[in-house]
């Protein structure tokens, strides 16, 4: 009783600060960290599904958010004929080509004995279809490319409603995970840690690169959206009535607060559907299974668990979840922007968020999501007004107290690290422990 | 001398950036090595710790210039070195006091430390960035090139130049003298060998009376100042700016995996593999090949194979590679 009652009580001193944040920030502000506060709850309850359950240390969080984002970009955004017409079909051929070397590799190496022979095989065979590969790539990339480069030049995406991106992104991120789970599970913990951190920067660069399918770093921007838009709802007069009616008669207010919280709606719903996913897992026998693993591969082995293809398993499953918040994410900023993928942001802050938490418990996955996610915007501003009381007895001008005052926006990293590492070394059950 | 030419240009290219990059690289992987190998954890607060000690002897680097302190025709920065080291050292030796050793103590399992070290990169991610700025810094003065592109050329008659960068000489020069130093002191001096003793065998260095902080301490010392080195020669041949320490994390870790985690000649030699392969697959080979192949078969392309940008797609295939084949690393690594 008394847990549950101290769990009620912390979900609502978070629920207050964001609150309190509305009173003193304006309820714009407090609208977005609640959004953002949201999908980092789901993507905490994605790593926590393979931290908290399984003991799977990913640290490739990132590639998985921003394969969502691509999901968003490729469902949503209406396609460039003219650029399908140029280069579409060569482009599709020459992806058909390099999956067809990688296939043929595997085959080779499974077919042939072991030795010198096989290995020379595959080598020859490897550069022969990356050439064969190139040959058929850069050509297709440049036609592609040239079409319209300022608006478009890449191919564009399906056309489809932004919802369905959701879906698609888990499973571009379920996909990744099964690739890299594959290779790098089987491994120890650090060596699974340096794969996923590596893929995951990989997945950026190739996203920030290949300008045919994400037109890189020029950014997807107006990627439709599933709720109204403000100047729309600002020109409807249903809509302005019954905002009067509830008071509010800026119409530009009323309708950006009514955006943000209709998105709010629906990541709660895409939250709740998961939370009580993940519930339902972990007091499950398959969740006490993860857990028995978790505690003891050894053991868990010879009871005849198969170690390995239940670490796939939740491996993906975690990812996808990563992967399905990225997508919503994108949709939420209706733009892609490559350049603002930074590991710190969107590995490490998850980290934060599932060890601060409480790994092993999704309640306090998803309350580390939003308490974490409000302390981090909330520390610049916090931060400022501090080393205004610090600085205040220097005068004004001295290089001293200008250098502070302008390295305020570096507050957050420090902050998160101390919380990290105070929460890892006095609490390291973090604030919901596992039950 | 179509053939020299070809050679001046790929050496130019290729082959001396790649031994300066590949001995930051060594450099780097060796601290971590020495990390796994005795304290048993992956630390990523590694590329931080490379930032913090190039940030201080930056500062330094500074201060002299404003005293006009100079070496001449070297830069500034290598007076500043002792500086950095003892900085760097400083930090990891308070971290190690107020974080690592409760879970030392604790005999806590790797994987929790790893996350305490990221824990610790964050902090000192945060403090590079609050002391210097998350933007670039120039640091490098004194003189540019031994050997300038130009002089090559009048020196030698090719049409092809070589350039020789002081920042390269000195990369070279001074990580063989460290290495050279670190295995000496590995080898020879009885704290050295303490230390090794521990990595190969805790219980039983134990048992002999080697005292565990005193072997840590010095792990870390050691560690500030391969860390601080490598941050400065990097920083004196590619620029300083505190995140691409963070992504040199990367190709470090893939490095001393590749040589086999926990010893040190396997980090050289990963250092190495990983260096060269990053620049000879992103290297555009255009200009060697048109002077190799007759006129007709000249390449109309760039012969690229990879996109500058996918050098770490590089070091990460090299690394899956090795894991998957032989995952002790080529040389034998410690699995435990």
């Amino acid at each position: 009783m008394s847990i549950s009652m101290r769990n009620i009580t912390l979900f609502l001193i978070v629920g207050a600060l964001i609150f309190g944040s509305g009173f003193v920030q304006g309820w714009n502000t407090a609208l977005l960290i609640l959004n953002m506060g949201l999908i980092s709850a789901i993507m905490a309850l994605g790593v926590n599904l393979q931290w908290g359950f399984a003991g799977l240390f990913n640290i490739g969080v990132m590639g998985f958010v921003a394969l969502g984002g691509l999901a968003a970009v490729l469902v949503s955004m209406p396609p460039t004929t003219e650029a399908w017409a140029v280069g579409g079909l060569r482009m599709g051929i020459a992806l058909l080509t390099g999956v067809a070397t990688i296939v043929g590799a595997g085959n080779l190496y499974r077919r042939m004995a072991p030795g010198n022979k096989r290995t020379l095989a595959m080598i020859v065979f490897l550069i022969g279809g990356f050439l064969l590969f190139r040959f058929l790539f850069d050509p297709a990339v440049l036609a592609i490319e040239k079409v319209n480069p300022a608006g478009t030049g890449y191919l564009g995406g399906l056309g489809l409603p932004v919802l369905l991106a959701w879906p698609v992104g888990g499973l571009f991120a379920a996909g990744a995970a099964w690739v890299i789970g594959k290779t790098a599970l089987g491994l120890r913990s650090d060596y699974l840690a340096i794969a996923t951190l590596g893929i995951a920067e990989i997945i950026i660069a190739i996203m920030k690169n290949e300008d045919w399918l994400t037109r890189g770093v020029k950014n997807v921007v107006g990627i439709p959206r599933p709720v109204p838009y403000e100047v729309d709802l600002q020109a409807s007069e249903a809509f302005l009535n019954r905002a009067a009616s509830f008071g509010f008669h800026d119409p530009v207010m009323a309708s950006t607060l009514y955006v943000k919280l209709a998105y709010a709606g629906l990541f709660a719903v895409v939250l709740v559907i998961l939370l009580w996913l993940a519930e339902k897992a972990l007091n499950s026998p398959w969740g006490r299974m993860m857990r028995a693993i978790r505690d003891n591969e050894i053991a868990a082995e010879a009871m005849g668990k198969d170690v390995t293809a239940r670490h796939l398993q939740i491996f993906i499953l975690g990812s996808a979840i990563c992967g399905i918040a990225g997508a919503m994410m994108t949709t939420m900023d209706s733009q892609l922007t490559l350049g603002t993928y930074q590991p710190l942001r969107f590995t490490f802050l998850i980290w934060v968020m599932v060890i601060v938490g409480g790994s092993g418990n999704n309640w306090g996955a998803v309350l580390g999501g939003f308490l974490i996610w409000f302390l981090w915007v909330e520390v610049e501003p916090m931060g400022a007004k501090l080393m205004e009381l610090i600085t205040a007895p220097l005068n004004d001008g001295y290089w001293l107290k200008d250098h502070l005052q302008n390295s305020v926006a570096h507050m957050r990293l420090l902050t998160m690290g101390l919380i990290l590492i105070l929460v890892l070394r006095f609490s390291p059950k973090g604030l919901i422990p596992e039950k | 001398m179509e053939f020299l030419n070809a050679f001046v240009a790929f050496s130019n290219f290729v082959i001396v950036p790649a031994i300066a990059y590949g001995s930051q690289l060594a450099l780097g992987a060796l601290g971590v090595t020495l990390i796994y190998g005795i304290l048993r954890f992956s630390n990523f607060a590694h590329g931080d710790t490379m930032a913090f000690g190039a940030m201080v002897t930056i500062l330094v680097t500074w201060w002299f210039q404003s005293m006009g302190i100079n070496l001449g025709p070297m830069p500034t920065a290598l007076l500043a070195l002792p500086f950095g080291i003892a900085g760097a050292a400083l930090l990891v030796l308070a971290t190690d006091r107020m974080v690592y050793r409760f879970y030392r103590a604790q005999k806590a399992a790797p994987v929790i430390l790893v996350i305490v070290s990221m824990g610790v990169m964050f902090v000192m991610n945060g403090l590079v960035r609050f002391i210097i700025g998350p933007d670039g810094q120039q640091f490098a003065d004194g003189e540019r090139f031994i050997i300038s592109a130009r002089n090559f050329k009048t020196m030698t008659g090719l049409s092809e130049g070589l350039a020789f960068r002081t920042s390269q000489a000195i990369t070279i020069v001074t990580a063989v003298i460290v290495v050279a130093l670190l295995f000496w002191f590995l080898n020879k001096t009885r704290t050295g060998k303490s230390m090794r003793a521990f990595s190969d065998n805790e219980d039983l260095a134990l048992l002999s009376g080697i005292n565990p902080e005193r072997v840590v301490a010095y792990t870390w010392i050691i560690v500030a100042a391969l860390a601080t080195i490598a941050g400065v020669l990097y920083g004196l041949d590619k620029g300083f700016k505190p995140f691409t320490y963070f992504q040199l994390l990367l190709p470090i870790f893939a490095s001393a995996i590749v040589g086999g985690l926990g010893n040190p000649l396997g980090a050289i030699a990963g250092g190495f593999v990983i260096a060269f392969s990053e620049v000879t697959v992103t290297y555009a080979y255009k200009k060697v090949l048109i002077y190799l192949l007759p006129e007709s078969l000249e390449p109309s392309t760039l012969v690229q194979l990879l996109s500058t940008d996918y050098k770490f797609a590089v070091s990460f295939a090299i690394l899956i590679i090795v894991l998957l084949f032989k995952p002790t690393g080529l040389f034998k690594g410690n699995t435990a």
